[in-house]
């Protein structure tokens, strides 16, 4: 990938990022954070990599680290935003 | 097709997936769907990695993933919703560490191998800069929030941030200039830990949604910035989108404040203001009441206002408001919430609790929702906020928090104020709306100050 289609690809993506998110409405504020968190956890498959390979100790051991730490990320972020989430009803929910 | 080919692809409709996850998220009916959505994109990533022909061993890389996802389960699973504020903090950081890792093992390996170009040297250092600040920044947020340690700004904070920035900056040129000197990455991060610390260190209170979002902003730019190091598309499209939302939440809740970035990151205060004396607010104004007066006049009250604020959270009352609205609704009354975009510690957070004690979302009326109707309201009952209802910040230009848009709370007919003192809120100024004629003050913790109006109307 060249540095010109990569430069490409975040300035498209920021904009549509900010096209996707712009009207949402308060009561999601929270939900929305904790889920895009959970997809900024992407850099997980950057870490399995550098887990995976064996270049060296040094870079094990940090693609190690980096994946606990993603992963932390990813699978906390999305079942606390779907916890979140399951909480939020609308008119559907009977009262006891 | 390749094993790369089919990873490729496999990228592809994880990104696609992502985007459409984003939009679902925006919108109430579609969220769940939207998170499953994410959710099946980053399965899908994961999956089409695990193909990539440079990986050699597999035995580290699942076990970071067993470790990562007990970890982040167990998080996500206790967390009480009060807390919520603290754990997407603590997420947001360990995706900024993440990112430095990676962009870290990544940048030795080339380093060793003698491939370094300055593309990959410039997207190695800015991840490092930013995914560093993004974790100690969190920390630090998370430590606050949690109430683990009182920390706060201390004299000469200003200067000392300012010569670790100068050290970072010229540590980032080194490692581009002279990237086989790998000691100059390692001060780079250093450099940029403590920056984050002394970033966020001195910022509190209601400033924290602010703080909370532009780190959430962070973590993604981050990520995207690792995906130069890394040449992937799938971080960058992914790290964008995410550094994009984050921005414009961070927007929103500065605009909330009438504050600007710069004021909230650089601890300021709109200065010049002229700060009224309290006793010359309250002097012998203040109308204190109890429970059963309240009682009696939301009896015969129509409409019903509830704006909450921080201090619901603090005194976990979520569950005794739903009842108050209950015992309130059955009697035929109207009952609605309106919920400053600043109440509470993040964006949301107050939503997220009254959704945990099972009040419709469609009761959750934000600013620009509620205010038009305040002048048709008969009682509204403040429960633990104090600047979001100031009247000041419309009427006194010379006030600290002018021009803050603020729920317009004294326009309705009489307004009950649940809070334990006349203590001031985090622009530190005394809220005339506590004198004011139509205003009766309930003092007490405001859990039970609910629960005992509850109790008053039930025996009326």
């Amino acid at each position: 990938m060249t540095l010109l289609i990569a430069l490409t690809l975040f300035v498209l993506a920021v904009f549509l990022g900010m096209e996707l998110i712009s009207k949402v409405p308060a009561t999601l504020h929270t939900p929305l954070m904790s889920g895009s968190n959970a997809v900024s956890g992407i850099t997980l498959i950057g870490a399995l990599v550098s887990a995976g390979t064996d270049h060296s100790t040094l870079t094990t051991l940090l693609g190690f680290f980096a994946v606990v730490l993603a992963t932390i990320n990813v699978v906390g972020g999305f079942l606390v935003t779907g916890r979140m989430l399951s909480m939020f009803s609308s008119g559907s929910r009977k009262r006891p | 097709m390749s094993a790369a080919d089919v990873t490729s692809v496999a990228y592809l409709v994880a990104a696609v997936l992502f985007i459409l996850g984003l939009k679902g998220l925006a919108r109430p009916r579609t969220a769940p769907r939207g998170n499953l959505l994410g959710a099946s994109g980053m399965l899908v990533a994961i999956l089409a990695t695990l193909l990539d022909r440079s990986i050699v061993d597999f035995r580290v890389l699942l076990a970071g993933l067993v470790v990562g996802s007990a970890i982040g389960a167990v998080l996500a699973v206790r967390v009480q919703m009060t807390g919520m504020p603290q754990l997407v903090a603590l997420f947001n950081g360990f995706g900024g560490g993440a990112s430095v890792l990676v962009a870290g093992a990544s940048f030795l390996a080339v380093v060793d191998e003698g491939l370094v170009d300055n593309q990959l040297a410039i997207a190695a250092a800015l991840t490092a800069l930013i995914g560093v600040v993004t974790l100690t920044g969190s920390l630090v947020a998370f430590v606050k929030l949690q109430e683990v340690l009182s920390l706060g700004g201390f004299r000469g904070q200003g200067v000392l941030r300012a010569v670790l920035a100068v050290v970072a900056v010229a540590a980032a040129v080194m490692v581009v200039v002279s990237p086989a000197d790998t000691g100059w990455f390692w001060l780079l991060v250093g450099a940029g830990a403590l920056l984050g610390i002394l970033g966020t260190v001195a910022i509190g209170g209601a400033d924290m949604p602010v703080v909370i979002a532009l780190l959430n902003a962070f973590s993604g730019l981050a990520a995207s910035t690792a995906g130069f190091v890394l040449d992937n598309p799938l971080l960058i499209i992914a790290g964008s989108l995410v550094g994009a939302s984050g921005v414009i939440l961070t927007q929103i809740m500065c605009t909330s404040m009438n504050r600007s970035l710069f004021d909230v990151v650089f601890g300021s205060m709109a200065t010049g203001g002229v700060v009224a004396d309290a006793d010359e607010v309250y002097g012998d104004r203040v109308t204190s009441t109890s429970a059963e007066e309240v009682a009696m006049i939301l009896e015969v009250a129509e409409r019903v206002v509830i704006v909450p604020g921080y201090g619901l959270a603090v005194a976990q009352a979520q569950h005794a408001v739903r009842d108050l609205m209950r015992t309130l609704n059955d009697a035929g009354t109207e009952v609605v919430f309106g919920i400053h975009p600043v109440a509470g510690r993040m964006p949301g957070h107050m939503n997220v609790l009254l959704a945990e004690a099972e009040i419709d979302y469609e009761c959750l009326l934000d600013m620009d929702q509620v205010n038009p109707t305040f002048a048709q309201t008969d009682v509204t009952i403040v429960i633990g906020a104090n600047d979001v209802v100031n009247p000041l910040a419309r009427t006194d230009p010379d006030s600290p928090i002018a021009g803050m848009p603020v729920l317009n709370v004294d326009e309705s007919r009489t307004v009950v104020v649940i809070k334990r003192s006349l203590g001031a809120g985090f622009a530190g100024i005394p809220n005339p709306l506590f004198a004011a004629d139509g205003t009766l003050m309930l003092f007490g913790d405001g859990k039970k100050a609910v629960l005992d109006v509850v109790a008053a109307l039930l025996n009326a």
